[in-house]
């Protein structure tokens, strides 16, 4: 028996190490690396001390933490957006046709992921563009005679965010609902319940943990973007993304780079958090 | 008693294949009527059709006098307790019973008062907060009940709702719905595959096969006097023997057994016989019977309901015969031969 135990205990570790040495090499040890440099300064000769002096720049510069109160407002409504946007789909997914038909499409759902964000990306900058296809074909058939703006705009960025992260609130969303037994929503309806009634006393809390963590992953993705703010946005939309690859590339100066980045962090976690109190959801229930 | 709900053939077809068929019949108020038929028989389809989630092909639903066609199941005075009782798991028990009470916009103290009677009327008080997913079987099973039944609905359509309880739970719930029942005065349309579940509560019963009904009947009588094949052989237990020819009072089976059955107006094809119609031993005054030699090949006992498996004498015939509730017979065992009796009735042909 000892040496069952002793086998499984190799075994055991063996399974574990891939994703021991994933979180310490790759997220634990370049977080703390960047907590220290947050709290790094440099003298002019080049000697490293101890200051707070990144993260007062956050919050005296009104630039810096209006950028991010914008960006997060910007995530929070993208999110409610990808919820809004693909609750049919996945209603329709699950419901409402054949099994058959509903793998068929759920998986060209995923086709936007197979090409890459920078591709898909572009594409909308060719749909949006002012020669794109909706000003060509909006002039074409004479309802503007000139384009109507649509590119390097909050607009253009919303999409762009909202299309790259919508298939991440699909998925478990629609994972819930297909544990969603048909006869709850007869019994409701034989209760005297109106469709209205049954979306919202029935299918949305029974959906709530689905709901949740493609909230979740939607708002960390969308807050966490670089790629669509920066390609689609305009100069009005500065994300919070774009100042901190400022700080690391432009300016060059890393330590502020890593405060705005744990700051990115910390705040996104703690929206989180208060809508995981607000909702009273809990996060364990969630991940289910 | 009036009329709560008539049917008029009712039909429902689905592409290519006709699950009812013409089903006519009438619920009296405040009955307990069974649907009794095998899975697939269309009984599922006909409760749907009366609840109103399935449109019917053709045929007219009433109740109380009322026409349902077209009238959508939430609008319809009819409730249902769903085969997989269909509770809402994130609502408690009192949520869930107060949940159909809440949508018709009634004051808070009645719903309150309402939800509160019915709990206590299914002996579930004190549970009100619990989660239904922290029931037993039988304590869902009435949450269920409780959540239907609080609405007052002229019927209560109940889908197969003790399937899933294990025996000794179902024998206990069975009592406890016929109680129920009795108490509230409710109608009650109870849909199973189960015929003792059928036997036991119902006032009435209809056996269904293949997307009609065969026998509409009290319990008694369709067990007494099955009016098809089909009802003699799926209603309790029956031997069964294909006949060969009758001539004039005289039937004779396939191996070659010759009994006497008077009154015969056709050329019957199969025989139906209960194990519990035979008579051991039966005395010499009695008439009207067949009178035969059986020979015993094992006793197959089960307390009360214990049989034996004997063979007949002249024929061969392997026939189940139960054994009477008396010491009589206590001690016969394989290899014995015994006098068995049958009277004519209870030789029913096909």
């Amino acid at each position: 028996m000892m040496e069952n135990k002793k086998g499984f205990n190799i075994t055991f570790y063996l399974l574990i190490l891939p994703v021991l040495l994933w979180l310490i090499v790759l997220i634990v040890l370049p977080h703390i690396y960047l907590l220290i440099s947050s709290f790094q300064g440099e003298t002019d000769s080049g000697a490293s001390f101890f200051t707070l002096e990144h993260y007062e720049t956050f919050f005296k510069n009104k630039i810096y933490w209006l950028t991010f109160v914008n960006t997060a407002a910007y995530a929070i409504g993208i999110t409610v957006l990808a919820f809004i946007v693909t609750f049919p789909v996945a209603f329709y997914l699950t419901k409402v046709i054949s099994k058959k038909y509903a793998s068929f499409l759920a998986l060209l759902l995923l086709i936007p992921l197979w090409v890459g964000e920078l591709v898909t990306v572009y594409g909308w900058m060719i749909i949006l563009g002012d020669h794109g296809v909706i000003n060509e074909f909006l002039i074409y058939i004479g309802l503007i005679d000139k384009p109507i703006e649509m590119l390097y705009t909050n607009f253009s960025m919303t999409i762009g965010l909202l299309y790259v992260s919508m298939l991440f609130m699909v998925v478990p969303i629609m994972s819930t609902l297909e544990s969603l037994d048909d006869s709850l929503i007869e019994a409701a309806s034989d209760l005297g319940a109106s469709k209205w009634t049954i979306f919202t006393k029935i299918i949305i809390p029974y959906s709530m943990p689905g709901i949740t963590s493609g909230g979740i992953i939607v708002f960390m993705l969308v807050i966490g973007d670089y790629v669509a703010p920066d390609i689609l946005g305009g100069k009005s939309s500065l994300w919070f993304t774009e100042q901190i690859y400022n700080e690391f590339l432009s300016t060059l100066d890393w330590g502020q780079g890593a405060a705005f980045g744990f700051l990115l962090l910390m705040i996104s976690s703690s929206i989180i958090w208060i809508a995981l109190k607000l909702s009273g959801q809990k996060l364990e229930r969630v991940g289910s | 008693m009036s009329k709560i709900l008539e049917i008029k053939n009712l039909t429902k077809k689905f592409k290519d294949f006709t699950a009812v068929k013409k089903v006519s019949f009438d619920v009296d108020e405040g009955g307990f009527f069974s649907i009794l038929g095998p899975s697939g028989c269309g009984k599922t389809t006909l409760l749907r059709m009366i609840s109103g989630f399935i449109k019917e092909s053709h045929g007219e639903i009433f109740i109380r006098g009322e026409s349902m066609n077209g009238i959508p199941p939430e609008h319809r005075p009819v409730n249902i307790v769903f085969q997989s009782l269909a509770l809402f798991p994130m609502m408690n028990v009192r949520e869930n019973v107060a949940f159909g009470l809440k949508r018709q916009k009634l004051k808070k103290a009645e719903v309150d008062d309402r939800v509160a009677d019915m709990l206590a009327r299914v002996s579930l008080q004190g549970f009100e907060k619990k989660k239904v997913t922290e029931l037993s079987g039988g304590q869902r099973q009435r949450v269920a009940i409780a959540r239907s039944l609080v609405m007052k609905p002229s019927i209560l359509l109940l889908d197969e709702p003790l399937g899933a309880l294990d025996r000794k739970l179902r024998e206990h719930m069975k009592i406890e719905l016929k109680l129920l029942q009795k108490e509230l005065g409710t109608t009650f349309i109870y849909i199973t595959h189960d015929q003792s579940e059928a036997l036991v509560m119902s006032d009435k019963v209809a056996v269904m096969n293949k997307g009609r009904f065969e026998q509409i009947d009290t319990p008694r009588n369709l067990y007494k006097n099955p009016k098809t094949a089909f009802v003699a052989g799926f209603v309790g237990e029956s031997n069964r023997l294909e006949l060969k020819d009758r001539d004039g009072d005289f039937i004779t089976t396939k191996n070659g057994w010759r009994l006497e059955k008077q009154g015969l107006d056709f050329n019957p094809e199969v025989l139906y016989v209960r194990p519990e119609a035979f008579i051991l031993a039966p005395t010499e005054d009695l008439t009207g019977i067949n009178r035969f030699n059986v020979k015993i090949k094992t006793v197959l006992f089960d307390g009360s309901n214990t049989k034996v498996s004997a063979i007949e004498s002249t024929s061969g015939a392997v026939i189940l015969i139960s054994l009477p509730q008396n010491a009589k017979f206590e001690n016969l065992k394989e290899g014995d031969t015994v006098e068995v009796g049958i009277n004519y009735d209870n030789l029913k042909c096909y």
